[in-house]
């Protein structure tokens, strides 16, 4: 008992410890525990100056957001300092937890795959805090909104940073709470409040998972640091079941936080929050938490071939799943948000072909941060000049009122197509080319994965065409305002405007540049080396039949949506659409399944509570009030009782020793 | 054996409990000899700088006794060792905040003690010297006179110095409780049955330390303990004196049955005593408890394990029951004490190193909670109609009535409150919680676990009434009906106040209507300030101890053994 939790807080610590166990001591380290703190500390000002800080509190969240994008770019190039064997550091904090068995060194670490997420998380986040400044200008809560994306992004940054599996889970959480507290921005109207109630019991099922593999992880190598689960999990000494049951615990959390297969529900619901939360937290970085966690645990699921093919089946299940669902959504932000689940199982459909996929996997996470980010924007600024309208139907031509959002989105729909030269191209065929090579000699999953990859492709071509076309294309289907006067939709102000254009960038030229440089050999040391092995097919045949896939999906898409008029009023449709119209159903599904029965349960046990519990507790509590009645009388204010009750006491108590002496 | 030998005095290790009784009779002489209008702020300096004088002390020979272990002084009465070492320091830290809470006085400069405590009640000489101002500065050196017997009790190990020592801390406290401002035949009442009850077992247990002279022919603790090796057929002396001794210390610590007087004392003594009290007293007599269970009955020997085990649960349980059924905070609190002194008890039972230990942090935390929850009950007072000075401040509200929307109203004191009153109740993060931690493992460890579940399972119970007084201040609205009382309408309640002190056979039920319809609202002083500082080291202490125990649950294991 003399070692109770004694808690530090990992963020504020003013010293760093360099690791003596690490390889090369390396100084730059040090400053990484700066990527949180700025954020954490804007976040934590923000909230406790209140009002005081409503004139000027969303400036210092850009700031904070533009520091520490600045200290990972310092690092960065601290970094590429040093030769490629020696750009894995894990920096220490000092110890966190202590108690039993159980010692937590709190510590990060910075190696190329975390310092990526970083810069993608500061870069994207700094550009949508600026979007955000304009698009929350007439919101009377601004400053909380700042505040909270603040703490988002301090959260996100140390679920990359930390060097242990607790460490992630703080950071895990953090972005949970700031992700639920974001959704639930509005949470006047009550279906944004469910929809946050929604996504936060969704993350907790994850988040059990998460728990379960820890205390799996703790129970067979006594730490959980990523450097002792790494090398247990490759000294082989552990059996197939435990490690293939860490997997996957691993995956149910990665599902939970990135939305996959069966935990997909709460992505489109989500979308109730500001349109800038949509675009960092829910498509371009908490949403890849899980696809990171996946590829941190890379070990883990080498060791359990099992648990990676289940990985590889949910991300291919989810990646068909979303395109399907985005093909009959009418509302802008939650076929993004199908196209952002349909994404991330291209991701996680790579990170489960072991590590010829890590690489590409975080490739098209990065390129996929920038295009879909700056489509969300772009989505906002739709929103912004229509009144925050989002039926689809209602818009139309627009690309005609609001170049500089037509142009920036274009970008990203050429880009999440895959048309090269566009950043998609780079990233996304490469995954198909990965799914299309054999693992473990298997050539059957080749031929599955790589047609579920190939048939995305062109269900993607198809949905985000349409998108695209029903919004800035064809004829005008323009709706009244709220106040019931003509639309009029102008172009956004130039904080808005500037971030799209710069994510539009990206989008163009993000894939070419990074695949030039060497983005994948930049991720080696973190992610392992894969050989290059040939797909089942010939790679030139791939990259043609994907890009035919696209094509058919465009002309598909232009055929129905641009060149014949849109109908206002969503026709009835095949049973395919009506079920993709309430995401296959999945919510029904939910309710049957899970949310029927544990309704029935909990009014069982609310009954058997009532009945049973509580006519004991209260039995209980009558008995003990009638005897607390009884001390009470005879408390009765008379010394000479009182000390009658003493003698007595006496009396009994010596007949009690004498009886047990016997 | 013929002349008689001075014996050698060893007197460093004395001089904590020195230093305190020292100044107590200067401030006799202060009384005498100082003017009266500076008396307070000497009196109240010179009692201040005692008690921090006594920790200083403590604290130098603290490193000298974790070595040594130790050293007996007069002649093996008393024994400077580290257990003591801890109980003096508590002690004197409760003594010191207590202090504080004695000299704190309301708008208007008037201290919770009566001004002059012969006058009789209601009296035109009491009114006089009222409105003359007078002040009972006697209550520190009376302080001083308990804090240095408490101080003694657990340090000796001779059952004179024992009985000496209890009589030195328990008839300045007899005072002390008789002296309240408001409410004087109430406090009246209580002085007079706290002494003759304490007169009474102290005669029981003087009778007890006769039994025990008889059996082994030594008062020494050591020597007792040497007899009780080999039996010599007198065991029935020992039984019997054992168990009137204890009879003694279990009425000092409150544990049923021996209970009777702390809630009728607890609430008609003026506040500050009672905390003073409350805290020190128990401090003071578990340790003294302790050193009997350990050193004059090793491994509680001829079955007087048996009663420590009744006492202890139904202390236990009694406390808890009782405690449910109050509309009185400061008997609710009494009764809780009762209960706490169940729990402490579990931790003697132990008896191991480790309950020592347990123990003797447990009185530290139980302490802190103690000295602040009385603390902020004084400052909570009834609203009077005002003159144009604004509201008049009355007596303390004391029924739990009263406090409702305290929360509201009052926020910083109600969430104060709500911190010792969580830690009472044993909530984790809070010094409590340690201490009943603490306490139980080591009952466990000890093989009583069944007294460990009793413990949970009345602690359990015992959360239940102290979130009720969180519920009602905080979530209860403040009732409309009650109005400020008139002046003098309040103050000039006596005993009939409480409903099962007041001895009338009749059913209180209809006393306790007349007295809810005569409510007046509550309200919070903030006094000078004494008080308010002293309830914030008590709250800092208890967080404190709550959250990061480590150095001082290490600190004391580190001296936890007792000398014989």
């Amino acid at each position: 008992m003399h070692t109770l939790i004694s808690l530090t807080s990992p963020a504020v610590l003013p010293t760093v410890v360099e690791d003596v166990t690490a390889p090369v001591s390396w100084a730059g380290g040090q400053y990484a525990v700066w990527l949180v703190a700025l954020p954490l500390l804007s976040a934590a000002v923000l909230l406790l100056l209140g009002r005081r800080a409503d004139r000027w509190g969303h400036w210092l969240g850009v700031l904070a957001s533009a520091g520490s994008f600045v200290v990972g770019l310092g690092l960065l190039l601290g970094l590429l300092g040093l030769p490629a064997g020696q750009r894995v550091h894990d920096v220490h904090l000092g110890t966190w937890l202590d108690a039993g068995a159980l010692s937590i060194d709190a510590g990060l670490r910075v190696d190329p795959l975390s310092l990526t997420f970083v810069l993608l998380v500061t870069f994207v986040g700094t550009l949508i805090h600026v979007y955000s400044v304009a698009y929350m200008e007439h919101d009377a809560a601004r400053r909380r909104f700042f505040a909270y994306l603040n703490l988002f992004v301090a959260a996100m940054l140390l679920l990359v940073l930390a060097d242990s599996y607790v460490l992630l889970f703080v950071g895990w959480e953090g972005v949970g709470l700031a992700s639920y507290l974001l959704i639930g921005f509005w949470n006047h109207r009550t279906p944004y409040a469910v929809a946050a109630k929604k996504a936060f019991v969704a993350n907790r099922v994850g988040d059990v998972g998460l728990l379960v593999a820890m205390g799996l992880l703790f129970a067979t190598f006594g730490s959980l640091d990523f450097a002792t689960v790494e090398a247990g999990a490759a000294s082989g000494t552990v059996s197939q079941g435990t490690m293939t049951a860490i997997g996957l615990a691993l995956l149910l959390a990665a599902c939970g936080k990135s939305a996959q297969f069966p935990l997909q529900s709460w992505l489109g619901d989500a979308m109730a929050g500001p349109t800038p939360v949509s675009a960092l937290i829910h498509a371009a970085t908490m949403v890849t938490a899980g696809v990171y966690l996946i590829i941190r645990s890379g070990a883990v699921f080498t060791a359990a071939p099992t648990a990676q093919l289940v990985v590889a089946i949910v991300g291919a299940v989810t990646l068909l799943f979303g395109a399907v669902v985005g093909c009959a959504k009418d509302d802008i932000k939650k076929a993004l948000a199908a196209s952002t689940m349909s994404q991330i199982g291209y991701m996680v459909l790579a990170a489960g072909l072991g590590p010829i996929g890590y690489a590409f996997a975080i490739f098209h996470l990065v390129t996929h941060g920038f295009f879909k980010a700056g489509m969300f924007l772009g989505a906002g600024s739709v929103m912004h000049g229509m009144d925050d309208q989002v039926d689809m139907r209602r818009f139309g031509g627009l690309g005609r009122y609001m170049k500089i959002t037509y142009f920036t989105f274009m970008a990203g729909w050429l880009a999440i197509l895959g048309v090269p030269p566009f950043a998609g191209f780079f990233s996304k065929d490469k995954i198909i080319e990965a799914a299309f090579v054999p693992v473990d000699g298997q050539p059957w999953r080749a031929w599955v994965f790589g047609c579920v990859a190939l048939v995305g492709a062109g269900l993607t071509a198809f949905y985000m065409s349409r998108l695209f076309f029903m919004t800035f294309e064809g004829q005008k289907r323009w709706s009244t305002t709220k106040d019931g006067a003509e639309q009029h939709p102008h172009e956004s102000p130039a904080l808005m405007t500037w971030p799209m254009i710069v994510l539009a960038a990206g989008s163009v030229g993000l894939g070419l540049v990074l695949s030039r440089v060497g983005f994948v050999e930049w991720l080696e040391p973190s992610v392992g080396h894969a050989e290059h092995e040939e797909p089942v097919l010939a790679i030139p045949l791939i990259i043609g039949l994907t890009l035919l896939a696209v094509v058919l999906g465009l002309v598909l898409a232009w055929r129905r949506y641009a060149v014949t008029t849109v109908p206002v009023t969503p026709p009835l449709g095949t049973a395919l659409t009506r079920a993709a119209r309430v995401d296959l159903h999945q919510d029904a599904v939910n309710d049957a399944l899970l949310v029927a029965p544990g309704q029935y349960l909990t009014r069982s046990l609310v009954y058997g509570d009532k009945a049973v519990v509580d006519g004991a507790v209260t039995g209980l509590g009558r008995a003990t009030v009638g005897v607390g009645d009884l001390v009470r009388r005879v408390q009765n204010g008379y010394a000479r009782s009182y000390a009658a009750v003493m003698v007595v006491g006496v009396v009994v108590l010596a007949f009690v020793v004498l009886a047990a002496r016997g | 054996m013929s002349g008689f030998t001075a014996p050698e005095i060893a007197w460093g290790p004395t001089v904590p409990v020195l230093v305190v009784l020292l100044a107590a009779v200067v401030g006799v002489l202060v009384e005498a000899f100082v003017p009266v209008a500076r008396r307070r702020v000497v009196q109240l300096a010179l009692t201040l700088a005692a008690l921090a004088g006594a920790l200083l002390a403590v604290a130098a020979l603290w490193s000298d006794v974790a070595r040594t272990g130790g050293t007996d002084v007069l002649g093996g009465s008393l024994v400077v060792d580290g257990p003591t070492l801890v109980l003096q320091a508590t002690i004197a830290l409760l003594a010191l905040l207590s202090t504080l809470v004695f000299a704190d006085r309301v708008a208007g400069g008037e201290d919770a003690f009566a001004p002059s405590a012969a006058a009789v009640p209601g009296s035109d000489y009491e009114e006089l010297a009222r409105r003359k101002g007078l002040r009972q500065t006697e209550v520190y050196p009376l302080l001083l006179f308990a804090t240095g017997g408490m101080m003694l009790f657990p340090a000796t190990t001779d059952l004179l110095t024992l009985f000496v020592a209890l009589e030195v801390l328990s008839l300045p406290l007899y005072l002390l409780s008789g002296m309240g401002r408001r409410r004087r035949l109430l406090s009246q009442e209580a002085s007079m049955k706290y002494f003759l009850l304490g007169a009474f077992v102290s005669a029981l247990m003087l009778f007890g330390i006769g039994l025990l002279y008889g059996y082994a022919g030594s008062l020494r603790y050591s020597d007792i303990a040497a007899a009780t090796a080999t039996p010599n057929g007198l065991e029935g002396l020992l039984v019997v004196g054992a168990l009137l001794l204890l009879a003694g210390l279990f009425f000092k610590v409150g544990a049923v049955p021996f209970h009777m007087w702390t809630p009728d004392v607890y609430q008609g003594a003026p506040t500050p005593v009672t905390g003073f009290m409350a805290a020190c007293t128990k401090v003071a007599a578990f340790g003294a408890l302790l050193r009997v269970v350990y050193g004059m009955l090793p491994g509680l020997a001829w079955d007087l394990d048996v009663v420590l085990w009744v006492v202890a649960v139904l202390t236990m349980v009694v406390g808890t029951v009782a405690a449910l059924v109050q509309t009185d905070v400061k008997r609710l609190l009494a009764y809780s004490s009762v209960a706490h002194a169940g729990f402490v008890l579990t931790g003697v039972i132990a008896l191991q190193d480790s309950g020592i230990t347990a123990v003797l942090f447990y009185l530290l935390a139980y302490g802190a909670a103690t000295v602040g929850a009385f603390g902020i009950v004084s400052l909570v007072r009834e609203q009077g109609v005002g003159d144009d000075d604004g509201p008049a401040v009355l007596g303390e509200a004391t029924r739990l009535s009263q406090w409702a929307g305290l929360g509201r109203s009052h926020p910083l004191a109600a969430v104060t409150f709500t911190l010792f009153l969580l830690s009472f109740a044993g909530i984790p993060l809070t010094a409590g919680f340690v201490g009943k931690f603490a306490v139980f493992s080591a009952a466990v460890e000890g093989g009583a676990w069944q007294l460990a579940l009793v413990g949970v399972l009345a602690s359990a119970a015992a959360a239940f009434f102290y979130v009720r007084i969180i519920v009602l201040m905080f979530f209860t609205e403040s009732p409309d009906e009650t109005v400020p009382a008139g002046p003098g309408e309040v103050t000039s309640l006596a005993s009939a106040e409480a409903p099962d002190a007041a001895p009338a056979g009749s059913t209180p039920a209809p006393v306790l209507t007349a007295q809810a319809e005569r409510s007046a609202r509550a309200t919070v002083t903030g006094g000078e300030g004494l008080t308010v500082v002293a309830v914030a080291v008590c709250a800092l202490l208890t967080v404190v101890l709550g959250v990061a125990p480590s150095p001082v649950l290490d600190a004391i294991a580190s001296v936890a053994v007792l000398l014989p």
